[in-house]
């Protein structure tokens, strides 16, 4: 569903992203992993469109995203630190979403009503804790349904419950088949979540497989422990 | 709201106090001149600055760049431009001559748009708030005051030259200058202005160089305009 090829970001004299070739299929949940400033949300922002790389390819669903928009109708974004107009209230936030989305589609509002946001609606967003910004954030992810989800760093943040729900909510999208992209430092909230694992370092991609193949290579059982032992012993695929 | 009570203000004040609404005009002109530049540009920078980040989240969804950046553009000058003609324009529209109301309220809207595009070019060339804001009161500043501070001095020191083509084509390069000569030119006061003021009612006051004039005061609006939708088009964020 999207392939990324070749590509690669440099901001001034910095390469933050070094020839990138990677794909993501439907019905994936990938995990992209790696230390601070791996280049995770640079590339996750390449393919939003919202940074524009220097060069290399971006295809969703086989056509080049470069200088595109329309495609984004498919993509549901989560992003780290949520940032909205302050004096908005969040039914307002929601409402101009619905209206730049401009679509006659069913609305998914479960997590509105998982998250008990139904009874804030009116609550400006600069009066808002960052966990409730958070949950925002993630209801208006999901509720547009697109095929492809992308969540940076989704559950910090959120209280257990509250994670814990929408990890439920990611579980029951992925099994309708789309695709999730999600990138973390946790690695014990993703044990039960996650397909694909993708791990970054220095702006290049060191290793992306299945989680089994993982965890068969590295005879263990939890994702956490899979990845210590592949960074402990320097293991590359 | 207080730029559009404080023309308002001034406009009436002039206009009451003052018996001979020429006069009134006058004043009003230099007042006009004065303010609505300063405003549109600070308030433009401002605005841009503040809606960065929903900017940002606008950016994630599916609509163009161009788009998002027009639409700033109309939405910040029809608001100025409104300010302007309740506050101002009113006032001229009752006071002064009809011709002359025309040719005042012609010049605001199109100085205010001049300015506001001169802020999105501040807003988008310097990534710091403060400095970005600073560009636009020194660009205010220079248009206002030191150009014409600069120009008397060049008359000065190249007096006993033909100077006067070259009059015309360096108050071109002042919005503000051009503004205000079309103006005066209707108050039939260009006497003031000396010989200088002959040459321009000699340029100026026919219709090649009235249109001549009206296209420059365009490109004062299109081409800052321009750039700035052009980098933010390639904006990374």
């Amino acid at each position: 569903m999207i392939d990324i090829k070749d590509l690669c970001k440099q901001f001034g004299k910095f390469q933050v992203l070094r020839h990138i070739d990677l794909s993501f299929e439907a019905g994936q949940c990938t995990a992209m992993i790696g230390p601070n400033a791996c280049g995770k949300t640079t590339l996750i922002k390449c393919v939003l469109g919202m940074v524009i790389p220097t060069s290399g390819q971006i295809l969703f669903k086989g056509k080049d995203i470069a200088g595109q928009f329309d495609y984004r109708h498919q993509l549901g974004y989560m992003p780290q630190k949520g940032r909205y107009p302050d004096n908005m209230s969040i039914g307002q936030v929601i409402d101009m979403m619905k209206d730049i989305r401009n679509t006659n589609a069913p609305f998914d509002e479960q997590l509105i009503y998982d998250f008990k946001l139904q009874d804030i609606l009116h609550k400006k967003m600069r009066t808002l804790s960052g966990g409730t910004i958070q949950k925002v954030s993630a209801a208006l992810a999901f509720m547009f349904n697109p095929d492809v989800l992308i969540l940076d760093e989704p559950t910090a943040g959120l209280d257990p419950l509250s994670a814990d729900i929408l990890k439920e909510k990611i579980l029951a999208e992925n099994k309708n088949g789309k695709l999730v992209i999600i990138t973390s430092h946790l690695l014990s909230e993703l044990d039960d979540l996650v397909s694909h694992i993708v791990l970054m370092q220095d702006g290049a991609i060191r290793f992306s497989m299945p989680v089994d193949v993982l965890k068969n290579e590295t005879k263990t059982h939890s994702l956490s422990k899979a990845i210590t032992h592949v960074l402990k012993h320097d293991l590359v695929q | 709201m207080i730029y559009t009570l404080l023309l308002a203000i001034l406009a009436w004040s002039v206009f009451t106090l003052e018996a001979d609404s020429n006069k009134g005009v006058l004043t009003l002109l230099n007042i006009v001149l004065l303010t609505t530049p300063l405003v549109s540009i600070i308030f433009t920078t401002i605005y841009l600055y503040n809606s960065a980040e929903f900017i940002e989240l606008l950016l994630s969804q599916p609509a163009g760049r161009k788009k998002i950046w027009n639409g700033l553009f109309f939405g910040l000058f029809f608001s100025l431009a409104i300010s302007f003609l309740v506050g101002a324009g009113i006032p001229i529209a009752l006071f002064a001559a009809p011709k002359i109301a025309i040719i005042l309220i012609v010049m605001g809207c199109l100085i205010t748009a001049v300015f506001v595009a001169l802020g999105f070019l501040c807003a988008i060339l310097a990534r710091d708030k403060a400095r970005g804001i600073g560009i636009s009161i020194l660009i205010w500043l220079f248009f206002s005051l030191l150009f014409d501070g600069l120009v008397l001095f060049l008359m000065f020191q190249f007096s006993d030259y033909p100077i006067e083509k070259a009059m015309i084509g360096v108050s071109a390069m002042n919005p503000i200058d051009l503004a205000r000569i079309f103006i005066i030119l209707q108050l039939d006061v260009s006497a003031m202005l000396g010989y200088t003021g002959a040459i321009f009612k000699d340029f100026f006051g026919n219709t090649t160089g009235a249109m001549v004039g009206f296209l420059i005061l365009c490109l004062w609006v299109i081409v800052p305009y321009w750039i700035s939708l052009r980098r933010f088009v390639r904006k990374d964020l």
